[in-house]
This record gives C-alpha cells, structure tokens and sequence, in this order.
C-alpha cells in the first residue's frame, strides 16, 4: 500500500489528507449544526433542512449578482453581506415556517418529519420556478478560489481554510448563546422540562420560534459558505441531508460537544479511507461503521444526563 | 345589439372568405410540394396511430421536475423547437404535429407509466424523450410490448439496440476512441486518472477507455468512482497530485461536476496549463452554466457538438433557438441531439409514406439529414447515428472553441468486440 511512495511523498499525504479531513470536517460541522440545535433542543426533526441551506446559497447568488451589477468595485468583500443576508432571510423564513406549522406539531414529533419532507418539496419546487431548473453559477472573489503552496506537492486551497474560521467562529458563537447568554439559558430550561419553564415565567412559544430561527439561520449561512465547494440548484440541498443526519444522530441528538465529536471521527474515518480505498467503498465503510456503533450504543456518542 | 352581431357576423363571413381565397394558392403550393398531403388518412395509418387528416399526435416525455429537471429542460425546448418548424414548413404528410407533454418527475417507474400512457392512451406515432440510462430501460419494455418508437437523445454507455428506439446520441465507442486517440497525438499523454460518477454510464465508459488506453501501450495510474451527488473531491484530488497523471479523464455528472472543478481550481490545480490536462466527456456548455466559465476553463471535452460549431445549419439553428427561448440560453449536445430526433423521425415517415410504425423502422436505417447543426449524419442499421467527434477547449465565457474534428463520421458500435 505505501510501497509505491517515497517517505517525503507519505509524509505530504498524510499532511494533505489530513488537512482534507480537517476541511471535511468543517463542512460537516457546519452543515449538522443547524439541524443539532433543531433537532436537539426541540425534537423537531427538519427534513427541509438542506432546502434552508440551498436558501442561503440562492441568496449569495442573488449578491453576487447585485454586487458585480452595481458595486463591481466592493465586488471582492460581497461575500461577508452575503453570508450575513444569507442568515437574516432564512433564520426570517425559518421563524415564519415555526409560527405557520412547526408549533402545531410538537406533541406530534413523527408528523413534523412528515410536515418538513413536505416543506422541502414546496421550496424546491419554488426554487425551480424562481430559479429555474438548471443549477446557477456563483461567481465568487478571486481571492477565495485560489490556494496557498506550502511545499510543491502540499497545497491548501483558500476556501477550505475560510470555511475552517467559519465554523470555528460560529461554533464558538453558538456555545457562547447556548451557555452564557439569557436566550441560550431558557432554551435549556425548556429543553430540560417545558411546563415547569413555563411556570417560572419563560415565554416557551417565543424561545421555540427563536430557536428554530437560529437554526435556520446558521443552515443559510452554511449554504451561502458551500458556494465555494458545491452545486446551487433546486435539489442541492439533498445532497447534504444524509450526512447531515448521519453527524448528527451519530453525535447523539441533543449534545452540540457530541455534534462537533462525530463530525470529528466520521470526517476523519472517511477521508482517510477515501484515499487509501475507492471512493464508493470509503462510503459504505464509513456508514457501516456508524450503524455499528449505533446499535452498541442508540444515543449516540454523547448524550445528556437528565432525569425523565 | 342586433346591428352589432349582424354586422359581426358578416364581418366573420368576410373575413373568412378572405382567408379562403388567400389560402388557396398556399394550398397548391403545399400540395405540388408534397404529393403526400394527398394520401388519405387511412392509407397513412393503418394501425390506429392519433392520426387525422390534418393532425399526427406525437409524445414528449421528459423530467420537468426533480433532480433530471437541470439536465431535460434543455431537450424538451430543442424537441419543441423542432415540431414548431415542421410545423410551419407544412408539418408531416401534410399533417401538423400536436405534441402531448408528460413529466417523468425524475422518477424510473413513472417514465414507464407515463410512456404507457403515451402509447396506449394518446396513440402517439413518436415520443421524443427520456434522458438517463435508468429512465430508458424503464420505458424499453413498455415501447416494445405496445410497438411504439422512442427517439432517445443522450449520449449514453451502449450495449443496447432496440428495435423500437432510435439513438440520437453518441454511444460511447464513439465518444470515447476518437478523445483519447486525439490526447495521445497532439498532447503527448502516457498516463491517464479514471474518474467517474458510480453509475453504469462512467463505469462502462471508462471501461471502453481504459481498454483502448491498454491497446495503444499507455498508463492508466488510477481508477475512482464516487456515489452521485459527492460534494467533496479533496481526497481524489490529493491522489491525483501524487500520481502526477497526464491526463485526467473525467466522468462526473449532475451536481458533484460543480463540487469537482471549483474543489479542483481551489487546489491549485490550473486546467490551463494543462498539467495535468483534464478531458471529459460529461460536461457540456449546459453543466459549465452551474459550475462557471472561469472555473472550467482550459479543461477538453470530446463529444459530437458543441455550440460553437461554425457551420451554416448550426448557425441558423442557434439563431432560431435564441430567438424561441432567450438569449443567454446555452445549447447543449444533448440538446442538439434531441432537435434532430423530430426531423429524423419526419425523414422517416416521409421515406416510408406511412406513419405505421413498422415501416417507419424499415425506413431508418440509412436514412440522412443534411441540415443538421452538428453536420451531415446518417442512421445505422443499428438504430444509432454515424457522427464525427470534436474535441473542445473551454473558454472562460462557458463556451467551447473547437480545436479537432474527426476526419470522417464515425460508424456507431454499440457492442464493441474487445471492449466488454
């Protein structure tokens, strides 16, 4: 297997794939994000996730285009309005679909996934409709697309070290919300237990619709970052929703830690197995792999300690 | 009230009169054009086909929604373009093509009923459609239970020949043999990356390429598949920086094509220097739409059209497909395919003096169209085309500028001995 390598080219692959593995990761973090916090703090499994994300990636096409339009000159700092617009509109839409359908469904956590399957389908049929049918280019900053050579064979594309700040900052920002600030407390106490949070004066209806806000939010700003590496198209979003669940149930539904964990090993798992097997086979391993682990252990790998 | 229906009715009656008497010199002239527009409907058809008088039904069946919905649109406005011109050259035997619109939804099963209902229901004497592979073979045993015809425009993977479909497309002998022959005269290739979707089209293909790379005493230093819809290519990426490949040979399709090249450029690998140099032969100028010009740039695709093309027939059928449906429309060459698929079907019939479907087959093989975009073609008696193949270079507009073109037309060689 590493017979065909000299050591200095084994030591780039493990430094490239590793760093891979790293960009893989990143992607799956900020992908899973969104759904954990979902998922997790509600129990609302949203299967319109993906649907969100192409949202956010529609919304960067739509300022790009705006932008090379009529501010050809700011062209190359597009991006960051981009990603914050991307957030403000789907966490927006994400708040509206709570008020409209989500809240009537929560005694009934099944039905939501019906619900949400539904959903997506209205939007990429509305996608198709407003868009079109054939995927749209996102023409992004110069800056963004090139890579930074370390060694002649060791190169680290840009946008994958973008995408790494990003989900570090948002991670970050997230646990930060989650711990610290007054919404992130009371989203806990409904989370741990609804009618005694509602005693003690918690408005539950608006910590829920903001929560699935948030989540929304961070799927659009996950979509507008995919720009750089993946498709925008009516369906694109169905592309990310396996993985996504994967991280996520592997992770262990409401633990962020556990989130960011199994992103961890699942991306680090498939990367390297990519390289070393084909590319199909790394796949069933890796999914094999976690069915596995989740039949030794259903919660995932972490789950909170809570008395029910 | 009165005076006003009395004088409407009389001015319907004038105007009618005078719709008589200027179409009866169009009259003659359709008939001198066509002795065809004589022949009585029953002689035209005589196996209970939609046909009347002055109108033959004919299908389209395509994707308009789910994920194929990128890849179809693309066919269903070339195959209506072309109705719509025989239609206003005095359509088929006389008679003026209706065309029934059905959605296979993306979805295999729902390709065959809807064939189905094409056939059975609408009696529809020809149905343009279906895209991939999988939609094809769903719709196979419906065309040859109920003898209908299907004109198929894809380029596709081959082993197949059915007597009820005739194959616009390139097979992949075709599409394969003449690229890599072309890369290894001009480019000086040794060693080549096979990289692919996991479906049955790349894995044939590349199958075919790496049999003929073998054959001319060449290298083939890796071989990758990846399930539809990947969107992560770093790992493939790094693999191919370390085998150093000549050319990389590429075979992605939908979605992952975007993720590839835009994941390829980010690292650092610029397809205009041309090493390694990458070829494909599943991006078209429709796909560059989504994955942008300046991302795809420098990068060769070999396949029979290409928009540029700068010969008369294209140049007039990119005008009147511009003008039909937009200007910044692209034209792909399964588009191009499927605007043949109506004229070669008219060709047929118009051969056979008859609609009936067995004879419109008898009619195929040998069969030429001269006003083609792509240039002159000819039917096999195999039911695919004799087409030559062109190598592209793409350009930073989303175009391709040809830089090679095959001699002579290749013959069509669905089941290539040597290469299974």
């Amino acid at each position: 297997m590493f017979a065909d390598y000299t050591s200095s080219e084994l030591t780039a692959i493990f430094a490239m794939q590793g760093f891979a593995g790293l960009i893989l990761f990143s992607v799956f973090v900020l992908m899973a994000l969104g759904l954990a916090i979902i998922f997790g703090q509600m129990g609302v499994i949203n299967m319109a996730h993906g649907e969100f994300m192409i949202l956010g990636a529609y919304i960067t096409y739509l300022t790009s285009q705006l932008f090379s339009a009529y501010l050809p000159s700011l062209f190359d700092g597009y991006f960051f309005i981009a990603m914050l617009l991307a957030f403000v509109v789907t966490g927006a839409l994400g708040a509206l679909v709570e008020w409209a359908m989500i809240r009537h469904l929560y005694k009934r956590p099944l039905d939501t996934l019906l619900a949400t399957w539904g959903l997506s389908l209205i939007l990429q049929q509305l996608y198709r409709t407003v868009f079109g049918a054939r995927e749209v280019g996102v023409s992004l900053p110069d800056w963004l697309m090139g890579s930074y050579a370390i060694t002649d064979i060791i190169e680290v594309p840009i946008n994958g070290i973008f995408v790494m700040v990003l989900t570090i900052f948002i991670t970050i920002g997230v646990y930060l919300l989650m711990q610290k600030s007054r919404l992130g407390k009371q989203t806990r106490a409904v989370v741990q237990n609804r009618a005694m949070a509602g005693a003690v004066g918690i408005n539950t209806e608006k910590v829920d619709r903001y929560t699935f806000a948030l989540g929304c939010g961070i799927a659009g700003v996950a979509g507008s970052a995919f720009t750089m590496v993946g498709s925008t198209g009516p369906t694109a979003g169905q592309l990310y929703i396996v993985d996504t669940f994967l991280v996520v149930v592997f992770g262990g539904a409401s633990s962020l830690l556990g989130t960011v964990a199994s992103a961890f090993t699942i991306s680090q798992a498939q990367s390297t197995m990519e390289f070393f097997l084909s590319g199909s086979m790394a796949k069933v391993l890796t999914l094999l792999t976690v069915v596995g682990i989740l039949m030794l252990r259903p919660q995932g790998l972490f789950s909170l300690k809570v008395r029910r | 009230m009165q005076k006003l229906n009395k004088s409407g009715l009389s001015n319907v009656l004038r105007r009618n009169i005078l719709k008589g008497m200027m179409a009866l010199p169009a009259a003659m002239l359709v008939s001198q054009l066509s002795l065809a527009a004589a022949m009585s409907t029953a002689d035209v058809n005589t196996t209970g086909l939609a046909v009347t008088d002055d109108t033959v039904k004919v299908g389209i069946l395509h994707s308009i929604t789910g994920t194929m919905a990128i890849s179809e649109t693309g066919s269903v406005q070339a195959e209506m373009l072309a109705i719509e011109q025989i239609n206003a050259m005095g359509g088929v035997l006389g008679r003026q093509i209706e065309y029934v619109q059905e959605d296979g939804a993306s979805d295999w099963p729902t390709f065959a009923e809807k064939s189905k209902k094409l056939l059975v229901k609408d009696k529809a004497a020809a149905v343009f459609g279906c895209w991939t592979s999988a939609s094809r073979k769903a719709v196979l045993p419906v065309f040859e239970q109920y003898n209908g015809m299907l004109y198929y425009p894809t380029f596709y993977e081959g082993l197949e020949q059915s007597p009820n479909v005739i194959y616009t497309g390139q097979e992949a002998t075709q599409q394969i043999i003449a690229g890599i022959d072309w890369v290894t005269k001009t480019k000086d290739a040794k060693s080549f990356f096979l990289l692919g979707s996991d479906y049955i089209w790349p894995r044939t293909s590349n199958k075919i390429a790496r049999k003929h790379i073998d054959k001319l005493g060449l290298k083939v230093v890796g071989e990758e598949y990846y399930p539809l819809g990947h969107t992560s290519f770093n790992s493939v990426i790094n693999k191919i920086k370390l085998k150093k490949p000549d050319v990389i040979y590429a075979i992605v399709v939908g979605g992952s094509n975007v993720a590839f090249y835009k994941q390829l450029k980010a690292a650092g690998i610029d397809m205009t220097k041309e090493k390694p140099l990458v070829l494909t032969i599943s991006v078209t100028e429709d796909e560059i739409l989504g994955i942008g010009g300046e991302n795809m740039q420098g990068a060769y695709a070999a396949m029979k059209y290409f928009q540029s093309l700068t010969n008369t027939n294209n140049q007039e059928f990119v005008a009147a497909f511009k003008k039909r449906w937009g200007d910044d429309i692209v034209i792909g060459d399964v588009t191009q395919a499927a605007y043949l698929g109506p004229w070669l079907w008219k060709a047929a019939v118009e051969k056979a003096g008859s609609f009936d479907i067995d004879k419109v087959r008898a009619a195929s093989p040998n069969l030429e169209l001269t006003t083609a975009p792509e240039g002159y073609v000819k039917v096999h008696e195999n039911h695919h085309l004799w087409s030559k193949t062109r190598i592209g270079h793409a350009l930073p507009n989303g175009q391709y500028e040809v830089v090679y073109e095959t001699e002579d037309l290749i013959e069509p060689n669905p089941f290539p001995k040597g290469y299974q």
